[in-house]
């Protein structure tokens, strides 16, 4: 276990960047662990690989990667990486967004991205609140979560990320939390083998941010909460419909699998009809 | 659940390459995509052509009028030399896309006008922090907010410069003919590549959609700037690093340099430094310095002076489509008498300074017509600084400037 942690900082954390930026007990540095390990059982070449983010916590996610990354604009992260993507196929492009970032501001980018079907990995982390300058309500902060700017409770409906990606379109989604670290590292080797918009949700701890006005001060606290407020695909699908209207639990697991012409092979297969020799 | 779905064929074979750099194979090929060598055509597709000769091979748009007919005939070539061409959902996305792209080596573009271009000045405020060559064509139509859209106006002049919050440089351009747009297009993608900045291309609805004779160029005939590749090692490369020149060498994302770029300030390896006075104030310098120190290279006008001795001579100042009424003016002026010198200009960003300052100490008065409530005249009067008087001539609502309004303008005060 120890050596495999000494593996991945050593082949892949850059270590001019260290001490990073993130809070006591937040769920960030798993979720880069669990995407660099699921990177290493690829066995994925690093220099062929650009990470992408936007802004906010889960943003700066990929300058603690030894490896391109691009930082962009706040929202517009999956906006740049079908850029990258579209204009060199060869490369494997993985964005690092937030709840923020991907569904407030830029949520007309990732339904875009999902409809079209670019070869993407979007890993977000929803931590429910805007990290980064100081709590604030997010489009994912459940009702009644109090933030610095819902500090009465929100009254606000909450996106559902994983249902929206697949009503856009997506053909892999899969969600987790940063309790279940095996189950989240699978599920972003599966995100990156998938040729197609591929999307993580990592439901995430966030003790110092979200969840100091919402009676999760500690970070362990925030892991038993995710565990017990979250239920399995498979037990879920297995409820009867009274149990399931019973059942306010979010529901976690591989979500969406299935097969979907992906934009740039058909790009290049439409390139090679028309390309004038 | 495993998918049946075939990956992309073998990226070897396959015909499409945006980022790789362009060869005479494939200016040739360009060339005869697009068949003749004189054509009749609009300034939106003289942009297009421009563009692929330069060696385009990444365009993301989004439709908005005067501007479309750039990104149709892109979605119709791109495919056949090679190239991408997508429709993005908005014209942020537009300008993150060709970002992105130009990371991977390739020369990218978007076309837009007011509305949209105004939709994309965060992102060009991050080409310009991040240093990233890219064209941005702004074919200009009167505002504020929708305006008049199939109006062609040169309101952006303003915006283009200081679209963006905080301080930076970059490069615009401002064609007067059909041919001009192809030309100053691929001189676009040249100082976008030479500078590492963003350059747009101004132009506007007039310009956009008139059709007029274009000649296209042979390949000895175009110059195309590459930009400058890393000369050190992998480990030893630091993206930022200022080599004597201001202008940094840029690595190319997918060959092993593991570069990062962060909109955030950042040091000489491309790290954020934020909290850091002398290096915010080192890097922004540089990266105004490193345009304005080139202002002489970078600028071009065109002049078209009579021998006369001070006073006795009116002076023009033009840019773009207006530049078109002003030729006319000044040969129906000259014909009765009066001495006119008219200095038209073509870069817009950097501003010719030097030039202006030389043309008001060579005449009396500057007359300065424009399609907007007073923009570049700002710059006119700064860089004269009294040395002589400025007739400002504004008109907005859609239509040129005749010939006869300048005319008027000139011998106002001139009898």
């Amino acid at each position: 276990m120890f050596r495999q942690a000494r593996h991945i900082r050593e082949k892949y954390l850059e270590a001019n960047m260290w001490p990073s930026i993130f809070c006591q007990g937040c769920g960030i540095g798993t979720v880069l662990n669990c995407a660099l390990r699921a990177i290493d059982k690829i066995g994925l070449d690093i220099d062929r690989t650009v990470f992408v983010s936007g802004i906010g916590c889960s943003s700066r996610i990929p300058g603690y990667i030894d490896a391109d990354g691009l930082h962009t604009t706040h929202g517009r992260a999956i906006a740049f990486a079908t850029g990258i993507k579209l204009a060199n196929p060869d490369l494997t492009v993985i964005v690092f967004t937030g709840d923020g970032d991907l569904a407030g501001i830029g949520g007309n980018h990732f339904i875009h991205a999902a409809r079209r079907n670019v070869d993407l990995t979007v890993i977000c982390v929803n931590n429910y609140n805007y990290g980064m300058t100081g709590a604030q309500v997010s489009p994912t902060t459940p009702i009644g979560g109090i933030t610095m700017t819902s500090p009465y409770g929100n009254v606000e409906s909450p996106f559902d990320l994983s249902a929206l990606a697949i009503g856009a379109g997506a053909p892999y989604v899969s969600r987790w939390t940063t309790a279940h670290p095996h189950e989240t590292i699978m599920a972003v080797k599966k995100a990156i083998e998938k040729p197609g918009f591929a999307f993580v949700e990592v439901l995430a701890s966030c003790p110092i941010g979200y969840g100091r006005k919402n009676d999760l001060k500690h970070g362990k606290d925030y892991l038993e909460w995710l565990k017990r407020n979250t239920i399995g695909r498979t037990r879920y699908t297995a409820m009867t419909p009274e149990e399931v209207l019973a059942c306010d639990k979010i529901v976690i697991g591989e979500l969406r699998n299935e097969p979907k012409p992906e934009f740039t092979a058909e790009w290049t297969r439409l390139v090679d009809g028309l390309f004038v020799e | 659940m495993e998918t049946s779905l075939k990956r992309a064929p073998d990226k070897a074979e396959t015909r499409h390459k945006p980022s790789r750099p362009c060869t005479r194979e494939d200016f040739d090929r360009v060339r005869r995509v697009l068949g003749r060598k004189v054509l009749f055509t609009q300034g939106d597709i003289a942009i297009s052509y421009g563009a692929l000769l330069a060696g385009c091979r990444f365009f993301a748009g989004y439709p908005i009028t005067p501007a479309t007919e750039t990104a149709e005939i892109m979605s119709r070539l791109l495919p056949r030399v090679g190239g991408t061409c997508i429709q993005m959902e908005d014209e942020i996305a537009s300008m993150g896309a060709i970002i992105g792209a130009s990371w991977t080596g390739a020369r990218s573009m978007t076309a837009t006008s007011g509305p949209g271009f105004s939709l994309m000045q965060e992102n060009i405020g991050y080409a310009a922090m991040t240093e990233t060559p890219c064209v941005v064509v702004d074919v200009q139509r009167s505002g504020p907010s929708t305006g008049q859209p199939t109006e062609g106006a040169q309101g952006d002049i303003m915006q283009a410069k200081w679209g963006s919050h905080g301080d930076y440089e970059l490069i615009a351009l401002s064609p007067s003919t059909v041919q001009e747009c192809l030309d100053l297009t691929i001189k676009a993608f040249n100082l976008a590549d030479t500078y590492r900045v963003p350059v747009i291309l101004l132009t506007d609805g007039i310009i956009g959609h008139m059709r007029e004779k274009i000649t296209l160029p042979e390949f000895e005939e175009v110059t195309i700037t590459p930009r400058k590749q890393p000369s050190t090692s992998k480990e030893a490369y630091l993206p930022f690093a200022d080599d004597g020149t201001q202008i940094p060498e840029m690595s190319t994302f997918g060959t092993g340099f593991r570069t990062y770029i962060t909109g955030l300030t950042h040091t000489e390896n491309g790290y954020p430094s934020t909290d850091n006075q002398p290096n915010h104030d080192r890097l922004i310098r540089r990266l105004c310095d490193k345009i304005r120190n080139n202002r002489d290279k970078i600028v071009e006008v065109e002049r078209d002076y009579e021998d006369a001795s001070r006073g006795e001579t009116i002076g023009i100042v033009s840019y773009g489509a207006t530049s078109r009424s002003v030729d006319y003016a000044v040969k129906a002026l000259r014909q009765s008498g009066i001495k006119i010198d008219h200095l038209r200009i073509i870069t817009n960003w950097p501003f010719p300074e030097n030039e202006v300052v030389e043309l008001a100490e060579r005449v009396g008065r500057i007359v300065v017509p424009e399609l907007n409530l007073g923009q570049a005249c700002h710059s006119v009067r700064e860089a004269v600084a009294g040395r002589c008087e400025i007739t400002p001539l504004w008109k907005i609502g859609g239509e040129m400037h005749t010939p006869q309004e300048i005319m008027d303008a000139v011998r106002g005060n001139s009898d």
